[in-house]
């Protein structure tokens, strides 16, 4: 991953001056699982503040590249990344990087809501205190409260603080992981497909929220509803079989895409 | 929109034929497999009551103890002939104790003093212990030489037995370890109260003696004691420390596999090897002392460490992937994932599993055996490093005497064993509950 070509650093300086507001940006990324590649040269651009939508039929990879962008995939054994991520200017897989930095810079939420088996004051003031973030009782206090504010779950559970997070409903779990998650003040947001374990109703707040955070957080969200990605996201990447089909603007995508395969996609023609 | 009345009523009606699935034939086999269930269980519980019943009917007497009060007159001709206690305080260890006791119970029960044939009878009711406890009075208390005092003596072992009706009256007296006329005097202490039964204390606070009434399980316990505290402090460490070195960090390759494989293995190595390992590295070659406590936990130590590494490794193994992705995810490094939330929510099942295993070193003989812990200790040992027993081996050792007397201390002390086991996993129980509550 650190064999850069000449080339390859001209075409990344190139995308970023091109596009001023870029956040995150793959170039050639190969992902490798034992023998089995999964990811084939992917290029990528996350802009900042920005709603990114990864779409494809499953096993694509989607899932795939969002773990290579906080280098989640460094925890599964025989995963083997090639190519290059830059998070601003640093290159994320830079040996002097400090994964558990990148991973405060860029976070994550998952498709399974997954709060600490502690209590909801906990999960959220977990977070800032193993990253320095607080120190005394007040500023936790106003980390939690103004991180559930952002989660929109505030009103619900400013009562119940100290019981246990996995007692809240499945919707309520997944805005905490959100939460908890906007706690460390990332940069970026990564979603695996959370509104997947949800209903409609959850579903909707969960969008509305992606929505709010957009003006602060840069996201980066995997679904597999044509009709979130089309709602909450301004810009869309469709990956097919490990390959990057097609990136464009989310309204572009959806009315007139440029590939045949998302146009197939997208009517609902495979997947 | 499809409006049902108009379809074709064939397709409604025509329910597709059912087949002979023999729905009574499966009733009929969940009923067997239950009623086998069932009768596993019974079989299970009742050797469980008969154990039990066994072990308690014999062994429930061994915390009674008979004891006889007779007013002891401490007579300064016995005890200090020369009068020279003054000068030389080891006459007062070394005066004839037994004498005092013996003639205190003939004028007791009204023997002629002349009568050798009764004295030696009278001798033989009281326990031969009685020495050292005259002994400890006047050694004590020097004042009392000249003074009548009201002892509780001992009852030797056979009079206990008699007056628990444990001895068989059909024999022949010839053949019988206590003489009609002892009965006759047993039925007349009893009568005005001097001869009675009350609770053994000494079964607890004894040490090991050859007589059956004086004998208790105390260096054992402390012996037992010790060994737990060092098993805990080595084994617990050691073990969850490895687990998770193993679980979390380890690589996993033919070295690790090896070194699982050998985890699983030692778990089922004889305890009585662990006996001999410990024999020779612990006593012939690192030169610690036999019959100490010390080697004892240190041995039980080696074999209860697979035991502990396996469940916790299961328990560690059980924590949802998904709570370590949440902590990783968090920016935590893998330390603070593992010490933060994997471990907090694999305790419960650590505790458990440490618990069964003191729980099993508690119970462990033959390795004992082999470190020379099979030894007759008096007195108690004040450090691990002190030659001493522990419990099931003074259960062994009890059981390979013949005085019937033993035999219900033998059964005594394994009521005490299985009430240790009993408490130590009730508070595995309570352990569990404690932490699981805490979600
Ligand atoms: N831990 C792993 N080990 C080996 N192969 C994996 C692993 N995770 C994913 N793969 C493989 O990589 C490919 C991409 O998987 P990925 O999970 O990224 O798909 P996805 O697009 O997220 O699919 P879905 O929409 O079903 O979640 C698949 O072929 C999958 O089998
Ligand atoms: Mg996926």
């Amino acid at each position: 991953m650190n064999m850069l070509t000449e080339t390859a650093v001209e075409k990344v300086l190139e995308r970023k001056m091109t596009n001023s507001a870029l956040k995150m940006s793959g170039t050639d990324v190969c992902v490798f699982y034992g023998e089995k590649q999964a990811l084939h040269n992917v290029n990528l651009n996350i802009r900042e503040n920005t709603v990114t939508a990864l779409i494809g039929p499953s096993g694509c990879g989607k899932s795939t590249f969002l773990r290579t962008l906080n280098r989640m995939n460094d925890t599964i054994d025989s995963c083997r990344v090639t190519g290059k991520i830059l998070l601003d200017t640093d290159d994320i897989y830079d040996p002097n990087i400090d994964v558990v930095e990148l991973r405060a810079r860029v976070g994550m939420v998952f498709q399974k809501p997954n709060p600490f088996p502690k209590s909801i004051y906990e999960n959220i003031a977990y977070g800032p205190r193993i990253h320095g973030l607080a120190r005394t009782r007040a500023e936790f206090d106003e980390i939690v409260e103004s991180s559930l504010q952002r989660a929109g779950l505030w009103n619900e559970v400013k009562d119940r603080l100290q019981e246990p997070g996995t007692g809240l409903s499945g919707g309520q779990q997944q805005r905490l992981c959100i939460a908890r998650a906007v706690a460390v003040s990332p940069e970026v947001i990564l979603m695996d497909e959370p509104c997947s374990a949800l209903d409609p109703i959850a579903t909707a707040k969960v969008e509305e929220l992606i929505h709010e955070l957009r003006a602060n957080f840069t996201i980066v969200i995997v679904t597999h509803s044509m009709q979130q990605a089309a709602r909450v996201s301004q810009r869309t990447a469709m990956f097919h079989m490990g390959y990057l089909v097609e990136e464009n603007d989310t309204d572009k995508m959806f009315t007139n895409p440029d590939d045949q395969r998302t146009q197939d996609y997208i009517m609902g023609r495979f997947g | 929109m499809t409006d049902i009345t108009s379809a074709d009523p064939m397709v409604l009606t025509a329910a597709p034929p059912r087949r002979e699935i023999g729905i009574k034939r499966r009733y009929a086999a969940e009923r067997r497999f239950r009623l086998y269930g069932i009768l596993a269980i019974s079989f299970g519980v009742i050797f469980l009551l008969l154990l039990l019943w066994s072990v308690v009917s014999k062994g429930y007497t061994a915390f009674l103890q008979t004891e006889i009060t007779v007013p002891v007159t401490f007579t300064e001709k016995v005890i200090d002939p020369q009068n020279t206690r003054a000068t030389n305080p080891a006459v007062l260890m070394a005066a004839n104790y037994p004498v005092l006791a013996r003639d205190a119970l003939a004028k007791e029960l009204g023997v002629d003093p002349a009568d050798r044939a009764a004295l030696k009878e009278v001798n033989s009711m009281i326990s031969a212990s009685v020495r050292v406890q005259l002994r400890d009075i006047v050694v004590n208390d020097p004042s009392v030489i000249g003074k009548t005092v009201p002892v509780k003596v001992l009852a030797e072992g056979n009079v206990d037995a008699a007056y628990k009706g444990h001895i068989d009256l059909s024999v022949p007296e010839s053949d019988r370890k206590i003489s009609d006329r002892q009965l006759g005097w047993i039925q007349q202490l009893a009568a005005k109260g001097e001869l009675a039964s009350r609770f053994n204390t000494g079964l607890f606070v004894n040490g090991a003696s050859s007589r059956p009434e004086a004998a208790g399980v105390g260096v054992a316990l402390i012996g037992s004691f010790f060994m737990m505290l060092i098993v805990l402090a080595l084994a617990l460490p050691i073990g969850v420390a490895a687990s998770i070195y193993l679980e979390e960090f380890a690589p996993k390759n033919r070295l690790t596999d090896l070194i699982e494989v050998n985890i699983n293995n030692l778990a089922a190595v004889p305890s009585i090897v662990y006996g001999l390992l410990g024999l020779a590295v612990f006593i012939n070659f690192a030169g610690l002392p036999r019959s100490a406590s010390l080697v004892g936990g240190l041995v039980l130590t080696l074999m209860t460490l697979p035991t502990i590494i396996i469940a916790t490794r299961a328990a560690l193994k059980a924590v949802p992937p998904s709570i370590r992705a949440a902590a990783l995810g968090l920016g935590a490094s893998k330390m603070q994932t593992i010490f933060h939330h994997v471990l907090p929510l694999a305790m419960p099942g650590i505790l458990t599993g440490t618990i069964i295993g003191l729980a099993h070193a508690l119970g462990e003989t033959a390795p004992l055996l082999l470190i020379g812990m099979v030894a007759f200790v008096a007195d108690f040992p004040a450090t691990p490093l002190q030659p001493s027993t522990a419990l099931p081996v003074q259960i062994y050792m009890w059981a390979n005497e013949a005085e019937r007397a033993f035999v219900e201390r033998t059964s005594g002390a394994i009521i005490i064993l299985l009430l240790f086991l009993l408490a130590m996993n009730i508070g595995a129980v309570i352990l569990r509950r404690r932490f699981e509550r805490r979600w």
